[in-house]
């Protein structure tokens, strides 16, 4: 088993921070178990089981840290670890970066494991396949698809007393459909820590309702339109724009978060009024762990309200630099959303585009956060409030900060990978050219 | 797909990484594992004893941020049972979980052969016996002092802060695969892999502005010990400026580099329209991964990496065909598992082949893909063609990319002298923003370094410069490749591929190649 309790947990750390002779010493107890089942032309591919864990020790003199780490845990394999991280210590270059480790702290208590999640096994795992698959043949379509179940724990413990531990369960899956004739494709994915949330037949449905619906698109005139992007599309414009959100790389000049003179746009209106986000570990949807890797309280933080940027993370270096309080950066981020459906957003477009989800987005320019990537899986055209026809994928370029200015319209939130967001609807949205891929 | 760097495995003391462990116990090991796999109704097995050594130095400016030795450790066991793959992992290597993992990997394949349409077909593969492979390093890079190596990425940066950088960073990947690989056909494959990356980036901001530029490393990461950060005359050509091929000059690097951040931040921007590009290889070898080295995959070509990858335009009929333009005819793609130095390079696959090279396109027409045991007869090939790779002793082997090269030409050409017919063009150098759709029809690359090209002659650095295309039409508009002078190889350390994701690291060589009247697009926005 690779899974341990935090008293199992607590005793392998206590023991091995027993043999520390250094000034400061932390320790870290990781362990993972789980499998997968992958899929494709409507029948299994590949499939496993994998299990692992392993203990981390760093060591510290001064600021020379020196770290080593072991899978084994017994007496003698923890002390020869320990030793062997001080004697790396003592070889190592001073880091004038280093920050004196956490004190004893209390977390909350996190509500990231879920037990039915960590009882899948490889039949549970072959039966929503099948359900899948089940959809998929009756549509006519073929199938590709991934479902990975997770469970793991992690514990730290450290020379100044703090300990914490925590356990988590994850289900993620995903399905690709298309059409025989390769001319329509579909889509869908997420992630739930309750695996009786997930329901492959339903989401399977929803994907063969997109390649059966995007098949024969026509193509039409790249330029600037108003998008709907879907959660899955909005997602991924954001995960972009969030990992921005830091302090360091904001104040040396080298973020779209910089200006001038060392000064950064914290506290300035970046975007639009209706744009609010922010990330709470204890969103029953996006659960998440209420410490991180440096023993810093993981909380309800704001990161942007009506459209002013309230927060940038601080590491702990750059926090004691600068004299704050250091901010874990920006983790499962949730965006506000409205009470619109999906359907309520298409009703109220005169002319428009329907985004499923993009693909391979990459950033373009660091300083304007300009992205390009493409359209994939489900592109539609929009006239008088309806769904006109499927239309050819297209190639964009534009910045989720110019996005978020342009917002008109949030629909109701919802998660989507490691992310709540609502669907958007966004207007001068930047397509450059056609692509031909299905 | 190109993905960040993924840092795997545990850390571990410097000296334990030299240590190789025993043959003759991976060999014990592999045949519990062949004896349990078989004994509960495997009709194959496979059994990879990996360890994977990493070292990551990591600097900024006058310190070390980051030096890491990591190992990973463990066996993958892969079967067949009732015609259906079956795989499980472990770390702890006792037999008796040795052999419940075993049967773990056979009632997975039992589990899953229900939903199967039709049994695993595996290309004959003959038992090599016991054999080894070893890339062939002049210097192990892990037994190089860490002093030695910090100093020279220190001394680096040094060289930018003292040419006026802001930000410098610079670090060093070191990866050796440690590969055990027996099947129940007879194989006790050994192999000893090394490969290497330096890179670095070099940031200016313009006090008055705000404005910020950086310029990175036209290294390449190569299948190499230590000895290709030891500069050799013979292994430079001089251009426009100093640019390297199976030697890395790092200080010169960045010498020249740090010059060239303060042209980029007074480059003017780029007008958009149509150009003739010239493409240093230090730039066309990843729209050469992207745009030729994906779509010739030909698990992406079956559907089977549909939902992540994507699927490829060339599909079977164009191959069946034998007169698919994929480019114009002096355009010819090598594929090669054998090329000295590249990062693809290994005496055998993951599934125990011995690796070989074959034609990809030959004068422009599609000829051939890329292929595994599983796959072989779907092209009806009496072999597999030796592309099967896992990142991890943990993760399932799959079809990873080969080396696929652009062959040289093969009159006399040097860049010189291609630029001299160019009117209106960009030159074009160093690895930037890639995208291409699932399908890998519509690209877009950028570069480090886009320089004018007018009426023959060289101009100054332009901005905001991105190239976009249609890969046949790029390939068709290809109108002139230097010689095999000018042949270097680029790669890709960490390509991303498969569910869940497995980085491969793979090279693709050319030389600098012109293409005609390619779309360039201006990137540059307000915010």
């Amino acid at each position: 088993m690779s899974i341990l309790s935090t008293e199992e947990a607590r005793a392998i750390l206590k023991k091995a921070l027993s043999f520390s002779k250094a000034d400061e010493c932390e320790v870290s107890l990781n362990g993972s178990e789980g499998g997968n089942i992958r899929y494709a032309r409507n029948a299994v591919s590949t499939a496993g089981d994998m299990s692992s864990m392993g203990l981390a020790i760093s060591s510290t003199f001064g600021k020379k840290t020196g770290s080593a780490t072991i899978n084994e845990f017994d007496d003698a394999s923890l002390e020869k670890v320990v030793r062997r991280s001080e004697e790396l210590a003592q070889l190592a270059p001073a880091n004038p970066e280093y920050v004196s480790l956490e004190g004893p702290k209390t977390f909350a208590e996190s509500i990231t494991f879920n037990p039915t999640t960590a009882r899948v096994n490889p039949d549970i795992r072959a039966e929503a396949v099948r359900k899948s698959l089940e959809v998929a043949k009756a549509a006519n379509l073929e199938a590709a698809g991934f479902l990975e179940n997770t469970t793991s724990f992690r514990a730290i413990m450290n020379s100044k007393g703090l300990y914490a531990y925590n356990k988590d369960t994850d289900v993620s899956f995903s399905v690709t459909t298309r059409n025989q004739a390769g001319t329509g494709s579909g889509y869908v994915s997420n992630s739930f820590n309750d695996i009786t949330k997930l329901d492959t037949l339903a989401l399977t449905k929803i994907a063969a309702a997109k390649a059966n619906g995007s098949a024969g698109a026509r193509a039409i005139e790249p330029g600037k339109y108003t998008v709907i992007l879907e959660p899955l599309a909005a997602s991924d414009m954001l995960s972009n724009l969030v990992r921005g959100f830091d302090a360091r790389g904001a104040e040396e000049g080298r973020s779209f978060m910089s200006k001038k003179g060392g000064e950064t746009r914290l506290g300035e209106q970046l975007f639009n009024e209706q744009v609010n986000i922010y990330s709470d570990p204890f969103n029953p949807e996006l659960p998440g762990a209420t410490w991180n890797g440096d023993g810093l309280p993981v909380e309800r933080t704001s990161w942007v309200e009506k459209g002013i940027v309230k927060n940038l993370s601080y590491s702990r270096f750059w926090a004691q630099k600068k004299g704050v309080k250091p901010l874990p950066s920006a983790g499962r981020i949730i965006m506000e959303g409205g009470s619109a459906s999906l359907e309520d957003l298409i009703k109220s477009t005169e002319k428009g585009i329907l985004v499923t989800r993009f693909w391979y987005i990459r950033s373009v320019d660091p300083q304007t956060l300009l992205l390009t990537g493409l359209t994939r899986d489900g592109t539609f055209y929009i006239e008088n409030g309806k769904i006109m026809f499927p239309i050819k994928n297209f190639r964009f370029n534009e910045s989720p900060i110019i996005m978020l200015n342009n917002v008109e319209a949030l629909g109701k939130a919802e998660r989507n990978g490691n992310m709540i967001v609502p669907p958007m609807k966004i207007r001068d949205f930047t397509f450059s050219s056609l692509s031909d891929a299905v | 797909m190109l993905q960040s760097v993924p840092l795997i495995g545990r850390d571990i003391a410097l000296e334990e990484s030299l240590i190789p462990i025993d043959t003759t116990l991976k060999k014990r090991l592999a045949d519990i594992a062949l004896n349990a796999a078989r004994s509960k109704g495997a009709t194959y097995a496979d059994v990879r004893i990996g360890r994977y050594l990493n070292q990551f130095l990591t600097t900024r400016e006058n310190r070390v941020e980051n030096i890491s030795n990591t190992e990973s450790y463990g066996m993958g066991i892969r079967v067949i049972a009732n015609g259906s793959w079956g795989f499980a992992s472990i770390d702890q290597l006792t037999e008796d979980n040795i052999a419940r993992a075993a049967a773990t990997a056979v009632q997975i394949a039992k589990v899953n052969s229900k939903l199967l349409t039709e049994p695993v077909k595996l290309a004959p593969q003959r038992g090599y016996g016991e054999v080894s492979w070893k890339t062939p390093i002049e210097k192990n890079a892990f037994e190089i002092p860490i002093k030695e190596k910090t100093e020279l990425l220190l001394s680096v940066n040094d060289a930018a802060m003292k040419g006026g950088a802001n930000y410098v960073n610079s670090s060093l990947f070191l990866v050796n695969e440690q590969k055990y690989f027996a099947s129940t056909e007879g194989s006790y494959i050994d192999q000893d892999v090394h490969r290497l990356w330096p890179t670095f980036t070099v940031t200016k901001i313009d006090p008055k502005s705000g404005k910020f530029e950086t310029r990175n490393s036209l290294s390449s990461p190569m299948g190499m010990g230590y000895e290709y950060l030891i500069p050799k005359k013979e292994e430079e050509i001089e251009g426009l400026f100093t640019i390297y091929k199976n030697r890395y000059n790092m200080l010169e690097d960045m010498t020249t580099a740090t010059r060239q951040v303060d042209e980029k931040l007074r480059s003017k921007p780029v007008e958009a329209g149509k150009y003739d590009l010239v493409i240093d290889p230090t730039n066309l070898f990843l729209t050469i991964h992207e745009s030729v080295g994906h779509p010739t995959e030909l698990d992406r070509v079956l559907g089977y990496e549909a939902n992540y990858a994507g699927t490829s335009f060339l599909t079977l009929d164009k191959w069946e065909s034998k007169k698919f333009n994929f480019g114009s005819k002096i355009v010819n793609f090598e594929a090669d598992k054998t090329q000295k130095g590249s990062l693809a390079a290994v005496g055998y696959d993951d599934e125990g082949v011995k690796c070989k090279n074959w034609d990809i396109i030959k004068d422009g027409i599609l000829v051939n893909y890329q292929t595994i045991r599983d796959q072989a007869h779907i092209l009806g090939l009496p072999e597999s063609q030796g592309c099967c790779y896992a990142d991890s002793w943990s993760s399932v082997q799959f079809q990873r990319m080969p080396n696929v090269s652009l062959k040289p030409g093969k009159a006399a050409l040097n860049p010189a002298d291609m630029i001299k017919n160019v009117e209106k063009g960009i030159y074009i150098f160093g690895r930037n923003s890639y995208s291409i759709d699932q399908q890998r029809y519509n690209f877009q690359f950028s570069g480090q370094l886009c320089f004018e090209i007018k009426d023959g002659k060289i101009g100054g650095l332009l901005k905001d410069v991105a190239y976009q295309a249609n890969t046949q039409e790029f390939w068709n508009a290809c109108s002139a490749i230097c010689d095999e002078k000018d042949y270097r190889i680029g790669g890709s350390f960490f390509d991303g591929k498969g569910q869940p994701s497995q980085v491969s690291a793979v090279s693709h060589g050319c030389s600098t190649t012109m293409f005609k009247g390619v779309n360039v697009i201006n990137t540059g926005r307000k915010i």
